[in-house]
């Protein structure tokens, strides 16, 4: 502390209005709120490393968990998102599986080029997301409550056209080689390439959350949504263009689903509801919102993808990977709670003391 | 200088059958602070709605510089020039104090093909604008609002609005949650804008406040004008009891004075048993 506070001075010396940049103090870096997540990631890492095995720390056990982690992950990132917004997106437990067999009947079923498919499947998702958004801005009905409703509507949706047009609630689908490498090949055997799609749309976020005015105007939603629009910032355009990109992020994972497994089904994808919240706020995101980091998101869904494969490396029953989760995201949660705190506290540096 | 930078005249406002505001002039000059006084419900905040642009009046004009205005939104009135502080500073507690003295208007540079948030220029000129108004402090531009006291995040406000160049500046309560110290300081703040030859309109209840940094004061009671002086013009005590209503002041006095008087001027027997 004192060392630290020495260091101040002697920078606030050399250039006295100036905000340090460069160089992060150790004060500083505990305050990141990344650092919660950082922690826990390592812990399950260290606990699954230890109990798993040699088998866990192979490349086909470090695949299993990536795999997982890359597709709940390039959900988790718009979520989260939409989360620090002030917003929830229920709906991509549905998106999911209707981009899934928006493709697979297309171009399985009917046979059209997979390209027509997928840029269906991608369009219905920026479609049901367009949807959400708009009704939620009209409505003023909370965001949990109107993609609840679309969650079912479109599960219902899909089932039904589903049983109309292919006569079945599972469709083949027989995919060419450009479209199976691009998004759903397996790298070296083991690795989906939805790992690389999964790594583009971090930087991308990362890019909106932390460089953009855009990413400045999420924060400002999810902290004060009245100060926000008062500010000048279009929080309506804001809120329809997040929506927009849960849905495409999720048809997107539905569509390479569809083109890996080569077929879809039409109750997949439930999962995603609740997994992708839980990686969002075990990420440190404040579920009401105004609070997250893309690293923490990125964490807390590698995190998750850890702790649910990495119990098949175990001895253990697999029956409690739910609950290590549970108990996981509790702690979580306080630990994410505690280092939010710590961020908030200024701690008074140089002459303060004095004061 | 001889016309005021702004003029309410006859401004009256009614939420449906019940009257708000009932026929307010005022007139705010550069370099003054207008003192609005009034108790809980004389119609305050609904003035400052007004001139915030979240409410329209029903009839009565506003001008400023002699042009008739009429705002459509708080986004119009801050084009105008007026900019709102409330009581909390109106700032986002979980935004860095770079990040939320720009919203909205966040500084930009170019990065390759890519024009991205200028973070580095935004604290900068957070930090010096903070300091400009005394408080030494913050030295970095990303911490957290939240972690702010709240006369600092007054001051947030206040410097984000002078920054912005607001000509009107709306406080509303400033030093209501605050300390002795930091009313004090914001007290020193407003005064500050004031020599900037902004126009100050201060919103209280506390009548030593409004007295230490006001040049003009008006008291709202139950919606209407009751009285608009300048400084020296009345006692401290006159201006409570106007405040209050009147007599009802010195009424209560007399209350609690009989009560401390039969109480020795301790509270009840009993009562610190409870």
């Amino acid at each position: 502390m004192t060392s630290q506070a020495h260091h101040q001075s002697a920078v606030a010396a050399t250039a006295p209005p100036a905000p340090h940049s460069s160089m992060p103090s150790i004060g500083s870096l505990v305050r990141r709120p990344e650092v919660g997540s950082l922690i826990g990631m390592v812990a399950v890492l260290v606990f699954f490393s230890i109990f798993g095995g040699a088998n866990f720390m192979s490349a086909g056990g470090a695949a299993s968990w990536l795999n997982v982690a890359s597709e709940l992950g390039i959900i988790a990132l718009p979520i989260g998102l939409l989360m620090i917004a002030g917003h929830l997106d229920l709906s991509v437990g549905s998106m999911v599986p209707a981009s899934s067999m928006t493709i697979a009947i297309l171009s399985g079923h009917y046979g059209l080029p997979i390209i027509v498919g997928i840029l269906a499947a991608l369009g219905l998702g920026l479609a049901v997301g367009f949807i959400n958004g708009v009704l939620v801005i009209r409505t003023k009905v909370p965001s949990f409550v109107v993609t609840l409703a679309t969650l079912f509507a479109l599960a219902g949706l899909t089932l039904g056209l589903s049983v109309i047009l292919s006569g079945s609630t599972s469709v083949a689908l027989k995919s060419g080689p450009t479209a199976k490498l691009l998004f759903g090949d397996y790298l070296g055997g083991k690795f989906e390439v939805t790992l690389f799609w999964w790594i583009a749309a971090i930087l991308i976020v990362g890019f909106i959350l932390n460089f953009s005015r855009f990413g400045n105007w999420i924060l400002a939603m999810g902290g004060d949504a009245v100060s926000a629009r008062n500010a000048g910032i279009p929080t309506d355009r804001v809120t329809i263009a997040l929506f927009m990109s849960s849905g495409l992020c999720a048809s997107f994972v539905g569509m390479s689903q569809a083109i890996l497994y080569n077929s879809a089904q039409v109750a997949a994808g439930q999962s995603f509801i609740f997994n992708s919240i839980i990686a969002v706020v075990i990420g440190g995101v404040l579920l009401t919102g105004g609070y997250g980091s893309v690293v923490g998101i990125v964490l807390g869904t590698l995190t998750f993808a850890i702790v649910n494969q990495g119990i098949f490396y175990t001895g253990f029953d697999a029956n409690w990977a739910s609950l290590i989760i549970g108990v996981l995201l509790l702690a979580a949660v306080l630990m994410n709670n505690t280092f939010r705190t710590m961020a908030l506290t200024y701690a008074p540096r140089a002459k303060s003391r004095t004061r | 200088m001889t016309s005021p930078l702004l003029r309410l005249t006859g401004i009256n406002k009614s939420f449906g059958p019940i009257d708000v505001l009932h026929d307010i002039s005022l007139e705010v000059n550069r370099g003054e602070v207008l003192c609005l006084l009034g108790d809980n419900g004389a119609g305050k905040s609904t003035l400052i709605k007004i001139l915030s642009g979240v409410h329209k009046p029903t009839s009565g004009t506003m001008d400023m510089d002699s042009k008739s205005v009429a705002f459509d939104s708080p986004r119009d009135a801050s084009d105008h020039g007026i900019a709102t502080v409330h009581q909390f500073g109106g700032t986002f507690p979980l935004m860095s104090i770079g990040r939320s003295f720009f919203v909205g208007a966040e500084p930009t540079r170019r990065w390759g093909p890519l024009t991205i948030y200028d973070r580095k220029r935004a604290n900068e000129i957070a930090v010096t604008e903070m300091r400009q108004l005394g408080i030494t402090r913050i030295d970095d531009g990303d911490r957290l609002v939240g972690g702010l006291s709240g006369g600092e995040r007054q001051a947030l406000a206040i410097a984000r609005a002078v920054h912005f160049g607001a000509s009107v500046l709306i406080l509303d309560e400033p030093t209501a949650a605050l300390g002795v110290k930091e009313a004090a300081h914001v007290l020193r703040i407003v005064l500050q804008a004031r020599r900037k030859g902004i126009a100050v309109i201060f919103i209280t209840h506390n009548v030593v406040h409004a007295l230490t940094v006001g040049d003009h004061f008006a008291v709202l009671i139950r919606g209407s004008k009751a009285a608009d002086f300048r400084k020296g013009e009345k006692s401290r005590e006159a201006i409570t009891d106007l405040m209050a209503g009147g007599e009802q002041m010195a009424e209560l006095e007399a209350e609690i004075e009989s009560f401390s008087a039969a109480d020795n001027g301790h509270a009840p027997q009993g009562a610190s048993h409870a």
